[in-house]
């Protein structure tokens, strides 16, 4: 039996839905990062199904991509969460609000 | 050297004389400085002296001799050729320009001498030479408008050379703004006579009225415009008010500038553009009247002036009067000799006057002089011949010049009784200020304080000019005199060609009077300029010398003509009630503060303002709050994918 497409679609956007939202109402930074790459494998769940369902490679190819993006992304957001706990002395992120107006 | 196939040469050394002095005389001595200004000057004079003797050689046929240097202008049928011209007219003005120029720049070694600015004032001066030159040599009316606005720019420039001074300044301004209005006349009249001729070449024109009549409204209009501009120039009524103020200037200035030089360029104009004002009788009539209304209004002002220069500054305005008065008669080589007579007898009043300034240390006021005579007798007899001579007495060279006017205005083929009689009541009010200056300046008790004031005769490089300046004033005019005795006016022959080459075939014969020689000499003589001019000097006389007492008498009894005199009519005071003050409330109150400061200053405030409170608004956005921020990103992407799915719902 071949699970239905929008099966995983609707997966997928619940896990993007609850990224969303934890990516504005979560306070600590590090859970905060944690709900992007969620939204990051959201989105990477939809390309595979897409690809699976119209048998293509094109949607794989995109995943890779979005896989490395995320890696480097997890890279260099960790040394600003690292170097943001060092200063603050804190990981929440309503403490570092001093580049405005 | 053939000056003829190179006239730029006289145009080339003052101006390369004011440009070397102007550059880098700061730092020179004072010889080094006189040399270049009265060397390119004295070189000008001999070139324009050869000229004169190749001009003789050539035939009829070759004159007027056009030279072309290049084109400076082409735009469409519009085109304009940097081209000089000699012809009988030019040769006069140049004589006359260069020569009196020469001794007056001579002249202003001694009267300037201690005064600062030196260089600059020579540089100014050889620039002044240079653009009166080019007026006077300029074959069409582009050219000429150089030399046209270029003089007026040296005018003011040395009307305001003691720029310090607060009236030089204002009067550098006056003189400028003045002639402007003029020559806005003068300048939409070209543009008329180039939609009519399609040309501003002098010859082109003329050729071209000669062989095709034009509407005479047009030419009418045209000659007017024209006339306006050397209303402007030549301080005629109503524009003469710039030309008393004038007199701020080093006197020198206003004997070259305001008296010999460039306020007769109007009436050289006159003369150059003869074949159109001749087919334009309206226009002939209006520089006629003018002129006669000039002659005699601004002599009566003259009557009453105290300042030495005012007296012959008013004088100037009215001697130009009368050379219109003989171009609005038809009479254009009597205006054209009155020009060159002039251009002596005032050039010496006035340097006379400087060398009466000078030798009582600055002094211009005549109630504070008196009895210099004996103390500085060149002057007082090279003044006395001037005087003489604009008075009109017989013999000398006024008389020739104002009488053929005259005789125009009565007996000429325009004539009109109306304005000979204007012009006459002038005459005799030119012999009575006139000698009232010399009686109240050279005779009688002095009325200044002999301790204080040392009255010296005035150096050697200043009595000479004055000298060949009375010599001429003499017998610059006899050159018309065998007239007077049955032959014919020699100055008015030499000239004739230019006035009768384009002229309309009815007037082309030039009345010769064909009176026996001796009817002539004694109408002449007897004639009613000169028993007027001889009364001014008589009733002066009484005046000054008899019964000084007379004067005040009179004032007394003839009160309100006397104020009315004595304020010039004010004529100033109107014009500042109706021109200045009204243009300078609304230049105040409309267009600098509403259009300058609300209208235009608002919208660029406005701009800004605009920018920078909205900005103020819009950086609120940035709070520095990481979950504001993925909050809008949020709004934004929900926000955009409604819309793509708008879009393409609605296709």
């Amino acid at each position: 039996m071949i699970v239905p497409v929008s099966y995983y679609l609707v997966l997928s956007a619940i896990l993007f839905g609850l990224g969303v939202v934890a990516f504005v109402f979560k306070r600590n930074v590090i859970t905060v990062f944690m709900s992007i790459e969620l939204m990051l494998n959201a989105v990477n769940l939809a390309f595979v199904a897409f690809a699976r369902a119209h048998n293509q490679l094109d949607g794989l190819v995109f995943v890779f991509f979005v896989i490395v993006v995320a890696a480097a992304e997890a890279a260099v957001g960790l040394a600003i969460i690292i170097m943001l706990a060092r200063n603050r002395e804190s990981l929440n992120v309503e403490r570092v609000n001093l580049l405005k107006f | 050297m053939p000056i003829l196939s190179h006239l730029w040469i006289i145009l080339a050394l003052p101006l390369a004389g004011a440009a070397i002095n102007g550059l880098l005389g700061k730092h020179w001595p004072k010889s080094a400085v006189n040399s270049v200004a009265i060397g390119s000057v004295s070189l000008a004079f001999l070139a324009v002296a050869e000229l004169v003797r190749e001009f003789w050689q050539l035939s009829p046929g070759q004159i007027p001799y056009v030279g072309d240097y290049f084109t400076w202008i082409v735009a469409g049928p519009f085109r304009v050729d940097f081209s000089l011209q000699v012809d009988q007219l030019t040769v006069v003005m140049l004589l006359t320009v260069s020569f009196v120029g020469m001794l007056i720049h001579i002249y202003s070694t001694g009267y300037m001498a201690h005064e600062g600015g030196y260089y600059r004032f020579f540089s100014y001066l050889n620039l002044f030479m240079f653009f009166m030159l080019t007026l006077v040599l300029a074959a069409n009316l582009i050219v000429m408008f150089v030399g046209w606005e270029g003089v007026g720019l040296c005018s003011y420039l040395l009307i305001g050379f003691w720029f310090l001074k607060k009236s030089a300044a204002d009067a550098g301004k006056k003189a400028f703004i003045t002639t402007r209005i003029g020559d806005f006349g003068f300048t939409v009249g070209i543009l008329f006579v180039f939609a009519t001729f399609s040309s501003v070449d002098f010859q082109t024109i003329f050729k071209s009225i000669a062989a095709t009549p034009v509407a005479e409204g047009t030419l009418t209009t045209i000659c007017i415009l024209l006339f306006t501009g050397a209303v402007g120039k030549s301080a005629q009524l109503p524009l003469y008010v710039w030309l008393p103020d004038a007199m701020e200037g080093p006197t020198p200035v206003s004997a070259l500038i305001h008296a010999a030089t460039m306020v007769t360029a109007g009436v050289y104009m006159v003369a150059r553009m003869n074949p159109l004002f001749s087919r334009a009788p309206v226009a002939m009539l209006v520089v006629a009247i003018v002129g006669a209304i000039t002659a005699f209004y601004s002599a009566t002002i003259g009557l009453m002036q105290t300042d030495i220069k005012k007296v012959l500054a008013y004088s100037t305005v009215s001697q130009l009067g009368y050379m219109f008065l003989g171009c609005g008669v038809g009479a254009y080589a009597a205006g054209i000799f009155h020009l060159m007579t002039h251009a002596f007898f005032k050039g010496l009043l006035f340097l006379c006057a400087g060398s009466v300034i000078h030798a009582m240390g600055g002094e211009q006021d005549m109630m504070k002089m008196g009895g210099l005579r004996k103390k500085i007798p060149v002057t007082y007899w090279t003044m006395l011949i001037a005087t003489l001579a604009i008075a009109g007495i017989p013999g000398f060279a006024g008389f020739f010049s104002k009488d053929e006017i005259l005789e125009a205005a009565q007996s000429g083929p325009h004539a009109n009784l109306a304005l000979w009689l204007l012009g006459v009541a002038g005459a005799a009010l030119t012999s009575f200020y006139m000698f009232r200056l010399i009686f109240l300046t050279f005779f009688g008790a002095p009325r200044y304080d002999e301790h204080e004031v040392h009255v010296h005769e005035s150096p050697k490089n200043m009595t000479i000019p004055l000298m060949i300046l009375a010599f001429l004033s003499i017998f610059g005019g006899w050159v018309a005199a065998p007239k007077l005795i049955g032959g014919i006016d020699r100055f008015g022959e030499f000239l004739q060609p230019v006035f009768t080459m384009y002229a309309p075939t009815a007037a082309a014969v030039a009345s010769e009077s064909t009176a026996s020689p001796g009817l002539a000499l004694f109408h002449a003589l007897t004639g009613w300029p000169v028993i007027v001019g001889i009364l001014g000097l008589l009733v002066a006389w009484w005046f000054y010398i008899k019964s000084p007492e007379t004067p005040k008498r009179l004032a007394q009894s003839l009160h309100g003509l006397y104020t009315l005199i004595f304020h010039k009519y004010y004529v100033d005071e109107i014009y500042a009630a109706l021109i200045v003050r009204p243009l300078l409330w609304i230049s105040a109150n409309l267009l600098w503060h509403v259009v300058d400061e609300r209208v235009i200053d608002g919208t660029v405030n406005g701009v800004a303002t605009a920018a920078r409170e909205s900005g103020g608004e819009v950086r609120k956005l940035q709070s520095g709050n990481t979950r504001s921020y993925a909050a809008w990103v949020i709004i934004g992407a929900v926000g955009f994918t409604f819309l793509l799915l708008l879009v393409l719902g609605m296709r």
